[in-house]
């Protein structure tokens, strides 16, 4: 079918709604209104409030009662309204769920979903816009999917809801409205999409990593480029954890040279992680300096004018990618500047 | 507030089995106290010892089919609700046979098969899950009731306000058991807020809330048993504020002396196994030897426990690397 993102992960809960019944949907305003950002419309008067849970702002205790579900049989998706609004639930996500399987020596199980909303939609400014996967990352036992196609929200979040282990899922806002064609499952998936990156676009020069709205950003860049004879290879590793590391030492075989570009501020950023493994892994296929462009160390300000200077777009990429192509003088001490 | 009725009176025999609950609580906390000073131990213990008829008189009005969760403080609720000793100090003692597989120690054991959902080491963490599982087993029609207990500490979180109101608002089968024993680590409940009942903060959420001495077990279990009638049929939440004292202080090695020596003395004089022999002994017609058989056997049960744990077997190194998920995709970069 052809969908928008937002489309795409609508039939992807109806889907799991209807397959099984501990599947649940709880979050604020996502039941009789259809949510924020329209994700849940219509599968409230499709499923009813037993299915779907309007909450009250409390993201510990509904984060929390999400976690509590999941450990006797339950089956909950969590909607973050705002991926900001996470750091109000974080005891549940970090301290509870990411750990309750590995503390109790593999006794309890937290399967549940968190969907978060990330990102800027423009003029949103610093405590509606960020880019917080890397926290999520950074905690063991914490799935992290950041689907960049409709395709990808359709087929991760059902593999998310079917997984055992709790999934933070990112959707960014301004995805939800992009179309593209989605194949609707025709029987339970085979082989697992959590783990496995796609290579976006074929290319010979340069690797540039990327994932949720910047992948865009990615993309128009490496058609820019083409233009000047540079060619990009585009990898979406579609999910963070687990990460693919066949596929990116795959794509730097051919390439030697990788970008990695990100929405949220570079430093220690997931870039930063991504960067350290292909230094560790594939040192002997790169042929020139890592680089990675992301949103510059400052909260994400309010005016439009700002906002852009601080996040990354095609341009940005681009001149990126252009820096690991320029000719490097060998390394002496009279060239070796401070930064 | 609703004052429990007078409790039912118990037969000589329930009396003895919750007495003999008791001592097996304070005394493997006791006995794990002197197996970390002996470096058996590696890590925290928060002592359970004072707090015994929380623990084995709502355990005791509960059914197989509940859920509990509990806190840093949670062996008594553990032992209460029928672990095995034995599992619990192989956990203590860090080895594989360890009710968690030596992953979590004392602040996170956990037995699913009993329903018990976890210590935790989080104050206040273990209230929103006993909610969430309380929901699941509504969704399911079952007419199981989740526990959560948590200390008076926890009462000043965050997590205790959103669940209380969201429990309330779902009319969700849970009972809040706040042990309120006069401190929050170091800090009395008079110098962390400005009420006295804590049972006080359920009238916020149109929630019932009682206050019970939580150093006599047959109120306990009264005032447990009448919360999961009301939950088990649909009336919802009840907090139950249990009045009762640690006897050492907040971890094991604190000296506690934080706390007035009158204060202490006077919850001495109330030591709810003092109270529960007198019952035994000077109302239900029980005998000097029956208390005696009862300590007995559990000394000899705690003899075989700590022997066949400090028998089992440190772990790997590297079983460090199993159980970070339930499903770990071979192959794939997830470590």
């Amino acid at each position: 079918m052809s969908a928008t993102y937002a489309e795409a992960i609508r039939q992807a809960l109806a889907e799991e709604l209807e397959r099984d019944p501990n599947v649940f949907l709880i979050g604020e305003d996502i039941g009789e209104s259809g949510g924020v950002f329209g994700a849940t419309k219509g599968l409230w008067e499709r499923f009813g409030p037993d299915r779907l849970l309007d909450t009250p702002i409390s993201e510990e205790a509904v984060v929390g009662a999400a976690v509590g579900a999941s450990l006797i049989g339950g089956r909950p998706v969590v909607e973050i309204m705002f991926g900001d609004f996470a750091a109000l639930a974080m005891d549940m996500i970090v301290n509870q769920a990411a750990k309750i399987h590995y503390m109790t020596g593999g006794q309890l199980c937290a399967p549940l979903v968190v969907r978060m909303v990330t990102g800027t939609a423009g003029a949103t400014a610093a405590q509606h816009s960020q880019s917080l996967e890397a926290w999520f990352v950074h905690t063991p036992g914490l799935k992290v999917a950041v689907p960049s196609t409709p395709e990808d929200a359709y087929v991760l979040l059902k593999e998310a809801i079917e997984d055992p282990d709790p999934v933070i899922f990112f959707e960014h806002k301004m995805l939800y409205s992009k179309r593209s064609y989605v194949p609707l499952a025709t029987s339970e998936s085979s082989s697992s999409s959590f783990g496995t990156g796609r290579i976006r676009r074929e290319g010979s020069d340069v690797t540039i990593v990327s994932y949720l709205k910047t992948l865009d950003d990615a993309l128009q860049a490496a058609g820019q480029l083409e233009l000047e004879g540079i060619s990009c290879e585009v990898f979406d590793p579609r999910t963070l954890v687990p990460f693919d590391r066949d596929g990116l030492a795959s794509s730097l075989a051919k390439t030697g040279r990788l970008v990695i570009a990100h929405e949220a501020p570079v430093r220690a950023g997931v870039g930063a992680e991504i960067a350290a493994i292909a230094a560790a892994e594939c040192f002997d296929l790169l042929t020139a300096p890592i680089a990675r462009v992301g949103g510059l160390n400052t909260p994400v300000p309010y005016a439009p004018e700002m906002e852009h200077f601080t996040l990354p777009d095609a341009d940005r990429i681009a001149s990126t990618v252009r820096s690991v192509l320029e000719p490097r003088e060998p390394l002496s001490a009279s060239n070796h500047k401070e930064v | 507030m609703n004052a429990p009725t007078e409790p039912a009176p118990a037969t000589l025999a329930e009396a003895l089995g919750y007495y003999t609950q008791m001592v097996l609580i304070r005394r493997f906390e006791e006995r794990a106290a002197q197996l970390r000073a002996l470096g058996l131990v590696p890590g925290f213990l928060h002592p359970y010892i004072g707090q015994e008829a929380v623990a084995v008189g709502v355990c005791s009005a509960l059914e197989a089919q509940d859920v509990l969760t509990s806190t840093h403080r949670g062996h008594g609720h553990m032992l209460a609700r029928g672990a095995d000793p034995s599992r619990m100090y192989a956990e203590l003692f860090a080895r594989v046979d360890g009710c968690n597989k030596a992953k979590g120690g004392s602040l996170h054991m956990i037995d699913k098969t009993l329903g018990f959902l976890g210590a935790n080491g989080i104050v206040g963490g273990g209230i929103p899950l006993a909610a969430g599982a309380a929901l699941q087993l509504k969704r399911q029609k079952s007419s199981a009731v989740a526990v959560s207990f948590f200390g008076d500490g926890a009462t000043n979180e965050g997590s205790f306000h959103e669940t209380l109101n969201l429990a309330s608002l779902w009319r969700l089968p849970v009972l809040f058991v706040c042990e309120n024993n006069l401190y929050g680590e170091f800090t009395r409940q008079d110098r962390h807020q400005t009420i006295t009942d804590i049972a006080d903060r359920a009238s916020s959420y149109a929630m019932k809330g009682v206050v019970v001495d939580g150093n006599d077990v047959f109120a306990m279990r009264e005032a447990a048993l009448q919360a999961t009638e009301q939950a088990r049929h649909g009336g919802g939440p009840t907090l139950i504020e249990a009045k009762t004292y640690r006897h050492k202080g907040h971890f094991e090695g604190d000296m506690a002396r934080y706390r007035p020596k009158d204060e202490v003395e006077a919850w001495m004089r109330r030591d709810p196994i003092i109270l529960i022999t007198e019952e035994i002994t000077q109302k239900l017609g029980g005998s000097a030897s029956d208390i005696e058989e009862a300590k007995a056997k559990v000394e000899t049960q705690l003899d075989d426990a700590i022997a066949w744990a400090k028998e089992r077997p440190h772990p790997l190194p590297e079983d460090a690397l199993d159980d970070v998920f339930a499903n770990s995709y071979e192959g794939a970069a997830l470590l």
